[in-house]
């Protein structure tokens, strides 16, 4: 398996989702080759081998650390692990270094570009990378992508495997790699896509080594309905490769303590958890927020994550005139997370668009109701939730009022949510990804 | 000889167009479904079934004879969208072979929340029928076939002696639903009690192809209702007259099943009664003790579609809170949105019991979750509740 996040480094779902679909996995016995592209403390369970690189180089690359974890060691080393350094570091979702940036304009739906056509023009891209430059993660994306892929063709001929599957496009290049090298079967798994982080604006580069993983792959995993459109209508897959395996969430503990729920607070809080970037829709939900001070006093706005538009956010609340209801935390782990959940009413997720969307599920486990938009995945497997269009500022704004005016809603949504939720779990989702290597390895 | 009694009930409700907490104009419900709707309705069901019934009734000479119930507030809809609808009940009540029954005027559950209310509703749908139809209705059913002792009580108060409610296993312990029942110590009230597994032999399984007795022929449902029903006893069939059309479309065959249906129950020797004739003809030998509320509805048979969840119970809460308020403001535009926000429809909508696997629940219902429905209502009843100067719930000062 090819990932590039491993809690407790992570900067977002994709880690997240990695973790539990490895030990889910690993609970039907499926062994599990986890390639890392940077070292990490962290290990694995019975089944699961975690290789990744302490340093650049194949050698390093070797050392398998070899440690049980549990979740409970996870979030211990969210507390102990200096998370600066790698969130600073691994951010795949952010753009790339704005100095190699170059946006395009949106290849058009019926974009018929040959895999021919497609290797070339991702060749060129390759050879434009300056990959000869700075080793350390610090440097740019691109250089950490390519270096991977090299690393990976190595790791493919060393190891012993079945099928290889990877995550999300900065795997795509060293998932080609291995899968030429071992003519093993390939899975990738579309976690995004980069219409999704930058609408409009699409990188060529990533879409190129996106399309290229989508075709080179014997089968593509997508992480809902929404993203199976997207990989069919703008990167040219025939439906019928593709399968949609849902995320899930495990169950964190036992519901809300009741005693620290029921204390009374004249305040309501509403809160937005994520990257504070344009998918996220961080501005809508600041609109969202001034529709509803409009006819409401007591409420305060909780922005909880980091991103490159939190500038802009705040200037955009105190342009407003709001900027005294809304609140920035900046980026949050572990217990505080649990803590932010914990005090909210409500939380909303108004993305723009989210292939799938973990943070609503991690908030229905937390008993917290959730508000999530129409153009998102997790709205295909959540009923007992609220759905808006992200850009139906007022409709959101007349939701968010009713469950904060009416405690009967807010206690219907919560009491067939928390239930909806436990539902799903990360070993159905293993099992329906075991069904799709089947499928491969069956011809 | 064995009878067969057949009940139809007619409704369509006043939807409410998407209100929002910003909306301020006091306009509450979407004309433009609610015609669309009845005109559909009336295409499909209304006009050609009520004419298959006359026809019916033309062809054996009044030997097909049943029983409808209106609500007040599609009577009104039809005046006013479809008077084409109208003038076919209008020729079926005047065939006399045709009981029309009472009811609340708005298909409202005031029964459970406000005993005035609910006999101004009856009193206004009484006065209705006659207006509309030139009869005085004798026999009573309640909202969604809603019913307890209570409920027979109050009729008979309001003087009806005869009353219609679902024929519920718990209650019946082991008896059949084919006798006439009295309630417990009210041998003179008279109660006819649905019969479950007929009826939605109809109304829910006739287009069923997984079912073993598809498809289902008039005659050899005739037959099934000749082997359950003795001389001396009747079957009550009661069920939507939208099944015919609507909930079951023509092309399943439906309309010649009831076109049939007459005739072939005549040939196996059964008659027709209207629940009036039920009621003269046979005796009430046996109690039907309801302490509890039952109904037609889904599988539990109590109120658990309009009243099993907390927003549920809230949403009617509010609505009956401001009964006082709204009567005391002698606003009548104020009191006719008021009474239209009681029909049980609004309260269906915000079931959340089907919703878990997608199922039923969801004829003409205009909302795509529960939630929504409990929204937009709970606006709705804001804004009118501000029509009066009543304060917001659970709501802090505004600012």
């Amino acid at each position: 398996m090819l990932g590039w996040e491993f809690p407790p480094y992570i900067s977002g779902g994709l880690g997240t989702a990695c973790y539990g679909l490895t030990r889910g996995l690993d609970q039907l016995g499926v062994e599990v080759l986890f390639v890392l592209p940077k070292s990490v403390e962290a290990s694995h369970t019975s089944h699961v081998r975690l290789i990744s690189p302490a340093q650049l180089s194949v050698s390093a690359m070797r050392s398998v650390a070899r440690r049980s974890h549990t979740l409970e060691t996870f979030t211990q080393l969210l507390e102990n692990v200096t998370f600066h350094q790698v969130d600073a570091d691994l951010r795949p979702y952010d753009r790339p270094d704005a100095t190699t940036e170059e946006l395009v304009d949106v290849p058009g739906p019926d974009l018929t570009v040959s895999s021919e056509e497609v290797r070339e023009k991702l060749k060129r891209v390759l050879t434009a990378f300056d990959v000869t430059g700075g080793t350390d993660y610090a440097g740019n994306l691109f250089a950490q992508v390519v270096r991977y892929a090299d690393l990976a063709r190595e790791i493919a001929t060393e190891q012993d495997y079945d099928l290889i599957h990877a995550h999300d496009w900065m795997t795509y290049l060293a998932a080609i790699n291995a899968a030429e090298v071992s003519g093993k079967p390939l899975v990738v798994h579309v976690h995004s896509t980069e219409f999704d982080r930058s609408g409009v604006h699409v990188d060529q580069r990533i879409y190129d080594i996106e399309r290229a993983g989508m075709h080179r792959a014997d089968r593509i995993v997508a992480v809902s309905y929404l993203t199976k459109s997207i990989v069919t209508k703008h990167y040219g897959i025939d439906a019928r490769k593709v399968d949609v395996v849902y995320n899930a969430i495990d169950d964190n503990g036992p519901p809300k303590d009741a005693a620290l729920s029921d204390i009374r607070r004249d305040e309501k809080i509403v809160l937005f958890l994520g990257r504070i970037t344009m998918q996220k829709g961080p501005e809508f939900f600041l609109a969202a927020a001034k529709r509803v001070l409009e006819v409401m006093d007591n409420v305060r706005f909780i922005m909880a994550g980091s991103g490159d538009m939190i500038k802009q956010m705040i200037a955009l609340a105190t342009r407003m005139g709001i900027g005294d209801k809304v609140l920035f935390t900046g980026f949050l782990r572990g217990d505080d997370v649990k803590r932010v959940f914990r005090m909210a009413d409500l939380y909303v997720m108004p993305s723009v668009s989210e292939p799938f969307g973990i943070a609503p599920l991690e908030a229905l486990v937390n008993d917290v109701p959730v508000l999530i938009s129409k153009q998102s995945g997790v709205a295909e497997v959540i009923r007992h939730a609220l759905k808006v269009d992200f850009w139906d500022v007022d409709e959101m704004a007349n939701k968010i009022v009713a469950v904060l005016r009416h405690p009967p809603l807010q206690a219907t949504l919560r009491d067939h949510g928390s239930i909806e939720v436990r539902r799903l779990s990360w070993q159905d989702a293993a099992a329906n990804c075991v069904e799709v290597y089947q499928r491969v390895l069956s011809g | 000889m064995g009878a067969v009694c057949c009940y139809f009930q007619v409704h369509q409700p006043y939807r409410l167009r998407r209100f929002s907490v910003f909306d301020r104009a006091a306009h509450y419900f979407d004309d433009a479904t609610n015609v669309d709707v009845l005109l559909r309705v009336a295409q499909k069901c209304y006009v050609p079934a009520g004419r298959t019934l006359l026809d019916m009734i033309r062809r054996t000479d009044g030997g097909f004879r049943c029983a409808f119930s209106l609500s007040g507030v599609v009577v009104e809809q039809m005046e006013r969208y479809s008077p084409a609808a109208l003038d076919v009940f209008r020729a079926l009540v005047q065939s006399g072979s045709v009981e029309l029954l009472a009811e609340t005027y708005y298909h409202s559950l005031s029964f459970l929340y406000s005993r005035e209310e609910w006999q101004e509703q009856v009193t206004a749908h009484r006065k209705l029928m006659q207006r509309v139809f030139g009869v005085t209705p004798t026999t009573f059913r309640n909202t969604e076939l809603m019913y307890n002792n209570d409920v027979a009580r109050a009729a008979r108060e309001a003087g009806y002696r005869l009353v219609l409610a679902e024929g519920v296993d718990s209650i019946l312990a082991g008896r059949n639903p084919l006798a006439l029942f009295h309630p417990p110590g009210a041998a003179e009230t008279g109660l006819l009690l649905r019969h479950r597994e007929l009826s939605d032999d109809v109304a829910f399984r006739f287009s069923n192809r997984d079912w073993s007795e598809w498809p289902l022929t008039a005659d050899r449902f005739a037959a099934k209702l000749r082997e359950t029903v003795a001389d001396g006893s009747v079957v009550n069939l009661f069920m939507d007259f939208e099944t015919f059309g609507e909930h079951q479309w023509a092309d399943t065959g439906i309309l010649e099943f009831l076109a049939h249906l007459g005739p072939e129950a005549l040939k196996v020797g059964l008659e027709f009664l209207t629940p009036a004739e039920c009621r003269r003809s046979l005796d009430a030998h046996q109690a039907y003790d309801a302490p509890h509320m039952t109904s037609w509805a889904d599988t539990e048979r109590d109120l658990s579609a309009w009243l099993g969840n907390p927003m549920q119970a809230n949403a009617l809460h509010e609505l009956y809170n401001i009964e006082n308020a709204v009567k005391e403001s002698a606003d009548p535009s104020l009191l006719h949105d008021w009474r239209r926000l009681q029909t049980s429809d609004h309260y269906y909508y915000m079931s959340t019991k089907s919703f878990n696997d997608g199922q039923v629940h969801a004829y003409f219902n205009p909302y795509d979750s529960p939630y929504d429905a409990y929204i937009n209502f709970m606006n709705v009843i804001d804004h009118l509740r501000a029509r009066f100067g009543g304060p917001a719930p659970m709501a802090k000062p505004l600012r």
